[in-house]
């Protein structure tokens, strides 16, 4: 493999990685709080959808992607009132959203552009384009870094960006301020923070409100970024993945990166060699389909290292009388 | 209590009775969708053909899961219904099970097969995709500068090959020296909705040389479509003619008319002969599209190329292996 080819695919792996990181991040805010949250995949559907609609109907991107995370917001708030508030389970509640923007967002768009639940084609400033980095062009020249320089790290819409400064503001917000610790601690034991003082609910729908923020950001990024327009169920199970990547990161932001990077990895070199030939043996490209979710099994299966979910997670806090 | 239980019992008399004296036909559409910008959208602007051609009306439903499939078919049989049209590989197995039971209602499927030995009520349209995709495939090899040209499937399954395999050929029987690089986005369901793989293979494809990709893949074919426009190189579109949806960077559709096949059986009726029914080239069941958006994509010594290529497949000279018969494809390996 030569050193474009590599490129291309490590090009293809940060694009493929980047909502999957986003949803990623979304969920361990969420889950490091005790909500587990199993609707990513509704919320960035229903991100997508209105991103792109709002783009398409005002012409700009920028108003799309306020949409798009409210949207996304508000799919968050729905499932903190049913899990949080009013104290439902966690998974059914999760469920019903992936249901409702699945549902929802075909019903609009048939109503809005009567396209068969699509948007129309985003042109001009309705789509987030490509930024070339400052020096890409003059650096390129400079042999092995440069094209790495310019191929690989220019050259994507400001989102994906984004995504990667949210790996270390995260980890920051989380480990390094109080209200970090205090939502590792509601999401361990609430009841110490009750004691403490402080609103285990707020803390919660805090963790939910920045969850449904990010995967507005993953869901624009998909039907503004990646795509021109909303195609019906385009997350494609990238949410499911996403909840895979957050287990195989053990819940930590940093962990998560690598997580996401990989099976952003696996999902390049699977669309660009159909089957890989090591020596004698074939690989089918079914394998490489699979590989996130056997890897997933083999950490919860706890044969490398162990994966413990927060203490407190999925259980609705009730105040002892 | 009493009054309630007649009600119901008038109510469902008349709307049986009702149902039986119209004998309209039905239509069932398949899982993509009715407004799916493809085959599904082809077959009802064929019932609405229909509707408009002879004042007739009918029934059609979208399926929105697999487990509807025996039901709508019991519904609209039950109800009277005839013929009950339905679209998509999927339906044969349940018309299989279900056509026994209504021996005077005719079923139609389209892109399905059920033997007619079995179920004498049944017809099976089946199209020569691979004959239309031959001419996509002549089409792209003669638009193409690089020699390299792209096929992007959806889901991974044997009618899919069959578009690949006649695209291959029409490929090499135009250029022999031509590389044609296949891909297909998946072996689910999923893989007919996923755009954004769409785009990647297609980008990758790109950067392996390909500039001219024929998209198979229903709404993964959306994002090949765009990202070969934004790459500014060609594309060919599927089943139903998806020119417009990028001017001038779609070099053609190749087209499968099941508006036709679904006007024509609504239009024979409970009449309507069964068995099996192979629409090709001849028949104008396939072909690829020309129109104002890309007539000035296909030069004129094209155009007398995929003509010709058309009239040898016609009359035999020329014969496209098809993929469905053997499981094989002399053209391209996956």
């Amino acid at each position: 493999m030569d050193l474009l080819t590599l490129l291309q695919v490590l090009d293809s792996t940060v694009r493929l990685a980047t909502p999957l990181l986003l949803a990623c991040l979304a969920g361990l805010f969420s889950e490091r709080s005790g909500v587990f949250d199993i609707g990513l995949e509704g919320k960035m559907l229903a991100a997508a959808f209105a991103s792109a609609a709002v783009a398409a109907l005002t012409g700009s991107v920028w108003i799309g992607l306020l949409a798009g995370i409210g949207a996304a917001v508000f799919m968050s708030l729905i499932h903190g009132l049913a899990s949080i508030t009013f104290r439902g389970n966690q998974l059914i509640s999760g469920v019903a959203i992936n249901f409702l923007a699945s549902g929802l967002t075909v019903l609009i768009a048939q109503d809005l552009f009567g396209q068969g639940g699509r948007t129309p084609s985003l042109i001009g400033a309705g789509r987030f384009e490509p930024i070339t980095l400052p020096f890409a062009e003059a650096l390129s020249g400079v042999p092995v870094l440069g094209p790495i320089y310019a191929d690989l790290i220019s050259g994507h819409s400001i989102l994906v960006y984004v995504a990667f400064a949210m790996v270390p503001l995260s980890w920051w917000v989380l480990f390094r301020t109080r209200f970090g610790l205090r939502l590792r601690a509601v999401g361990d034991s609430p009841e110490a923070v009750d004691t403490a003082g402080v609103s285990v609910a707020g803390l919660r729908y805090g963790a939910v409100l920045i969850c449904g923020l990010l995967c507005g950001l993953a869901g624009a990024y998909l039907a503004t970024g990646l795509q021109a327009g909303f195609v019906r169920e385009m997350t494609a199970g990238r949410g499911y993945i996403a909840l895979a990547a957050l287990i195989f990161a053990k819940w930590r932001p940093v962990h998560a990166l690598w997580a996401c990077l990989l099976f952003g990895l696996l999902q390049a070199v699977a669309l660009r060699y159909q089957n890989i030939h090591l020596g004698g043996i074939t690989i089918p490209v079914q394998v490489m389909d699979a590989l996130p979710y056997i890897l997933t099994v083999i950490i919860l299966a706890g044969f490398v290292g162990k994966a413990i979910p927060p203490r407190a997670g999925g259980e609705p806090y009730v105040k002892e009388r | 209590m009493t009054l309630m239980t007649k009600f119901l019992g008038t109510g469902a008399a008349l709307a049986l009775t009702a149902g039986a004296a119209l004998a309209d036909p039905a239509l069932i559409y398949d899982l993509g969708g009715k407004f799916d910008k493809s085959f599904n959208e082809a077959a009802f602007m064929g019932a609405e053909e229909y509707a408009a051609e002879t004042g007739g009306s009918y029934k059609d439903i979208e399926l929105q899961s697999e487990a509807q499939r025996e039901q709508a078919l019991r519904r609209f049989a039950e109800a009277g219904f005839n013929p009950v049209v339905t679209t998509g590989f999927s339906m044969s197995s349940p018309i299989s099970s279900v056509a026994a039971d209504y021996p005077d209602t005719k079923f139609v499927t389209i892109d399905g097969y059920v033997d007619p030995s079995e179920h004498p009520n049944v017809l099976s349209i089946l199209f020569s995709e691979h004959e239309g995709s031959y001419l996509t495939g002549v089409l792209a090899a003669l638009a193409s500068d690089t020699g390299t040209v792209g096929f992007i499937g959806g889901m991974d399954i044997p009618l899919i090959r069959k578009f690949a395999c006649g695209y291959a050929q029409g490929v090499l029987a135009t250029n022999p020296d031509a590389t044609v690089i296949s891909n297909m986005t998946g072996t689910t369901p999923a893989a007919w909705n996923d755009p954004v793989k769409g785009t990647e293979l297609a980008s990758a494809q790109i950067s392996q040389g390909a500039d001219v990709i024929f998209a198979a893949a229903g709404g993964t074919g959306i994002g090949v479509l765009q990202a070969a426009a934004d790459a500014d190189i060609l594309s060919v579109g599927v089943d139903s003619n998806q020119n417009h949806l990028h001017p001038g960077k779609v070099l053609t559709s190749m087209l499968k008319r099941v508006d036709v096949a679904v006007r024509e059986s609504m239009a024979q009726g409970a009449d309507l002969e069964t068995g099996v029914m192979m629409l090709g080239l001849a028949e104008n069941g396939v072909g690829y599209a020309l129109d104002d958006n890309n007539a000035d994509l296909i030069t004129a010594e094209m155009k007398s190329a995929v003509d010709a290529a058309r009239e040898q497949i016609i009359a035999g000279e020329v014969t496209v292996h098809d993929y469905s018969s053997d499981d094989s494809c002399p053209a391209l390996s996956f």
